[in-house]
């Protein structure tokens, strides 16, 4: 029954979600209040019901109720609850289900946390994002229903494919989701900018804080994605540009992109145009991401279940949504007036070449991923495509920006002069390209990669940190200004940037280091073998069978020697899931704040020994770590108090809160 | 200010969007193995029901003949398992079943449970020779001709459409 009546409330939604488009978008352009006062309580009716038809999902997979074809595929009763709770969403449909509630979510969010936005404003928003929901829950009631009956119920499950069975992965999917799925509002604000013809600078300030914490979600769950890929994976990798992490990557680039230029648009209400169709673009990506992982038009390391049906329907939606927009940007965009002018040396410069430089990024990106669907659509042969473009593209457009976003943040709006910006920096100019040439050699050898990572990383710290010092000296100008009450008079934004800023910095030195000093042994061994990497020695004391709640396997165990003293013991699990048969490494690693020690076991040969793969891999951690900074650096942006009090916001506070 | 510069991104859109349509009714697992057309590798292996023996495709030289590679702990090979008996029933080549990286007394046991469709049955149970007929994903079939070249390998389940689409004409042509 518990299915039914969550089947019936995703269906109750679409409904309520169709009523909310059609009397919100109607209203607000006919102009008619009570049509219009609909749209704020059916959000919050639309997230009710979809949260309820989500529950009903949970407790089927909680209450192993193998009746429900979803569940019977994608759980079983040996699976340990946690897991059973991520196998909700484990699934394509399942995942739809939580995609839809996201939007609910945004949507709720809006109608509840939009109170400076005009009544007719908030329809369209509210209206735009109702006609994206009706794409999306019929394509989940049309293609996949996640309640579908399996008549006669499975005896057991065919079980949660192993791959997914970790905490990384339960919660990856709705970080990654609640960005994705964010930026519909910021393409919903663009939108009814556009059909409203009022694409000001209150428009950007409404949209920036809902970019911001969207932008902060996906940075978070493309985080975790590739950290689960590190760990879980076995191969020590952690990012593969492999097509479904570029379809994530794509939208962060462009809502990269989009943060800085909405920050133009509303400070010095230049970019309008630009900055439009960058909401546009971003969301479109989000959606061509959904295509390409959904519809199976590209292989995937990922081994999602696809089928053209959902193939042909999620195009004729995404070619519906961008098609449209497109369409309305074309008419509307040409009467949009300039903002105001800037020099060429100038925070807008800056800004504007960094927007550039992320989106032809995020172009090359969508080039590498797409290009084999391209030739083999021009049946001109199969070919795929892989790290060695991406890194040959990627790198040389993004060193560029890095060295921008040094100088960005100090210059000034509108016009800014070279001499003023070199003695500002010149500091931190020398000190990052002396350390930068040095540092390396504290590594072991001196290499032309790491030496030019490390002076991007040393850039972007030194020049925060110019910046925060040269903040902190005007102020204490100002009368009785101690340095403690300067720093805390600062806005939450002004630390978000810097946060954000730094947090690359930090993911910029994770990536060159362990590029360029990572070693990696492949050796064989059997009890009582060692193998020596870096200053460490493991020796493999034994090998055990083991039992795990559905799986079995053989776990070593490694005593780590540093001098000939045992500092640490590590266990790298083999195990067999018994439901799917399916093999999975699990990888001993032992996290520093310099380096990983990385042990996986490979394969048994038949001499009872086995192969054994291990990484010594320093600072990988910063990787995450700065990732997870520059999320911090979205919220911290959202918390300033500005926000809180948007509705009376004016430019009075504008002289201090010039930089997000 | 022209209005033709705005429609530039719904240009380059439409050009994308037609691609993916295009797109869909293409499949990218589907790779044209660099075998065909080549000499099938080499082997010389253990039968099932005699390990004693070994069968070698030389044996085959003068007759166009199939090669199925199962194993007993392949799903797949289940599915595909009912095609490869009707096929073999009809009696047009010999299907010569490859049994791949699998223990003998449990290929033996899946046989006798869902039927024993192949002339011969060979082990390779350490999957050194499937390295050279570049096996990844089992079951696969191969189609070689009289001179003992791979003429068509399918990778996945046998369909009944790929029995009567593509294997059945080939046959034909190459028995002529």
């Amino acid at each position: 029954m518990i299915p039914e009546i969550g089947h019936f409330a995703v269906i109750l939604a679409l409904c309520v979600a169709v009523a909310q488009a059609f009397f919100s978008l109607v209203g607000a352009t006919r102009g008619h209040t009570n049509w219009m006062a609909v749209s704020r309580p059916s959000a919050y009716v639309l997230f009710l019901l979809t949260t309820f038809g989500f529950c009903c999902l949970v407790i089927s997979f909680l209450t192993n109720d193998f009746s429900v074809l979803n569940v019977a595929s994608n759980s079983n009763s040996q699976l340990p609850w946690p897991y059973r709770l991520a196998a909700s969403w484990g699934s394509h449909e399942g995942s739809l289900l939580l995609w839809v509630l996201m939007l609910s979510g945004w949507m709720a969010a809006v109608a509840r946390f939009s109170k400076g936005v005009p009544d007719d404003m908030l329809s369209l928003i509210l209206g735009v994002m109702a006609l994206v929901a009706i794409g999306f829950y019929s394509f989940l009631l049309l293609t996949s229903n996640p309640f579908d009956r399996l008549l006669p119920p499975a005896v057991d499950g065919r079980d949660l494919n192993p791959l997914l069975q970790d905490p990384g992965m339960v919660i990856h999917p709705p970080m990654l989701y609640m960005g994705y799925v964010g930026f519909s509002v910021v393409f919903a604000f663009a939108i009814a900018a556009l059909i409203s013809g009022r694409l000001d600078t209150t428009w950007a300030r409404w949209s920036r804080p809902w970019t911001t914490i969207a932008w902060a979600f996906l940075t978070i769950g493309i985080a975790l994605g590739s950290w689960w890929a590190y760990y879980e994976l076995g191969w020590g990798g952690w990012w593969f540009w492999d097509p479904v992490e570029n379809a994530s990557f794509m939208p962060w680039l462009c809502g990269t992109a989009l943060m800085h230029s909405l920050l133009v648009t509303e400070k010095r209400g230049s970019f309008k145009v630009w900055t439009v169709l960058l909401a546009i673009i971003t969301f479109s990506l989000s959606l061509l991401g959904t295509f390409l992982v959904r519809s199976g038009v590209l292989t995937s390391v990922h081994a999602f279940a696809t089928d053209p049906e959902r193939g042909v329907f999620i195009l004729g939606f995404l070619v519906f949504v961008v098609g449209a927009s497109l369409i309305l940007f074309a008419w509307r965009a040409p009467k949009v007036g300039l903002g105001g002018r800037f020099d060429l040396v100038s925070r807008e410069s800056a800004l504007l070449a960094n927007n550039v430089l992320l989106v032809v990024a995020a172009a090359s990106v969508l080039l590498g991923t797409l290009y084999p669907l391209f030739l083999d659509a021009l049946g001109l042969g199969k070919i795929s495509v892989g790290p060695p473009y991406f890194d040959a593209v990627f790198i040389p457009i993004m060193a560029p920006a890095m060295f921008l976003m040094g100088i960005g943040p100090i210059s000034r709006w509108k016009k800014s002069s070279v001499p003023d910006l070199a003695s500002k920096l010149k500091w931190a100019f020398v000190v990052s390209v002396v350390s930068a040439l040095l540092l390396p050699f504290t590594m072991g050898t001196w290499n032309v990669l790491v030496s030019f990572g490390l002076l991007m990383a040393l850039w972007i710290a030194l020049a925060g940190i110019v910046n925060l010092w040269t903040r902190l000296k005007q102020m204490s100008r100002g009368e009785g200004n101690t340095v403690w009450n300067s720093l805390t008079s600062l806005p939450n934004s002004y630390y978000g940037m810097l946060c954000a800023h730094w947090g690359v910095a930090v993911f910029i030195v994770g990536v060159t280091l362990v590029n360029g000093y990572e070693i990696e042994k492949d050796v064989k061994m059997s009890v009582g073998n060692t193998v020596t990497i870096g200053s460490y020695t493991i020796r493999l004391d034994a090998l055990k069978e083991m039992e795990g709640p559905n799986y079995t396997g053989v776990e070593g165990s490694m005593a780590i020697l540093v001098d000939g003293e045992e500092v640490d013991r590590m266990f790298p699990q083999k195990r067999l899931y018994t439901v799917q048969q399916m093999a999975m490494t699990e990888a001993a690693i032992d996290t520093g704040f310099t380096r990983d020690l990385y042990i996986s076991l490979g394969e048994p040969l038949s001499d009872g020994s086995w192969v054994v793969r291990v990484y010594l891999k320093p600072f990988v951690d910063w990787i995450w770590g700065g990732a997870f900074l520059m999320a911090l650096g979205g919220i911290l942006a959202v918390s300033d108090r500005r926000y809180r009090k948007a509705s009376q916001m004016e430019n009075g506070s504008e002289e201090v809160t010039t930089s997000s | 200010m022209a209005v033709t510069r705005f429609l530039i991104p719904l240009g380059i859109f439409i050009g994308v969007a037609a691609f993916l349509f295009k797109g869909l009714s293409l499949d990218p697992k589907e790779v044209p193995s660099p075998l065909i057309g080549k000499a099938a590798p080499d082997f010389s292996l253990p039968l099932l029901n005699n390990s004693e023996t070994r069968f070698a495709n030389s044996d085959m030289v003068g007759k166009v003949w199939l090669l199925n590679v199962f194993a007993s702990w392949c799903g797949p090979c289940l599915d595909e398992h009912p095609i490869i008996v009707n096929f073999a029933r009809s009696n047009t080549v010999p299907v010569l079943g490859f049994n791949y990286k699998d223990r003998p007394q449990a290929a033996a046991q899946w046989l006798d449970r869902h039927g024993d469709p192949y002339s011969q049955v060979v082990l390779d149970i350490d999957g050194r020779i499937g390295l050279d007929y570049g096996v990844y994903g089992v079951p696969e079939t191969f189609l070689i001709d009289r001179e003992g070249f791979i003429r068509y390998k399918k990778i996945g389940p046998l369909t009944q459409l790929d029995v009567s689409e593509d294997i059945l004409p080939l046959i034909e042509e190459l028995s002529r």
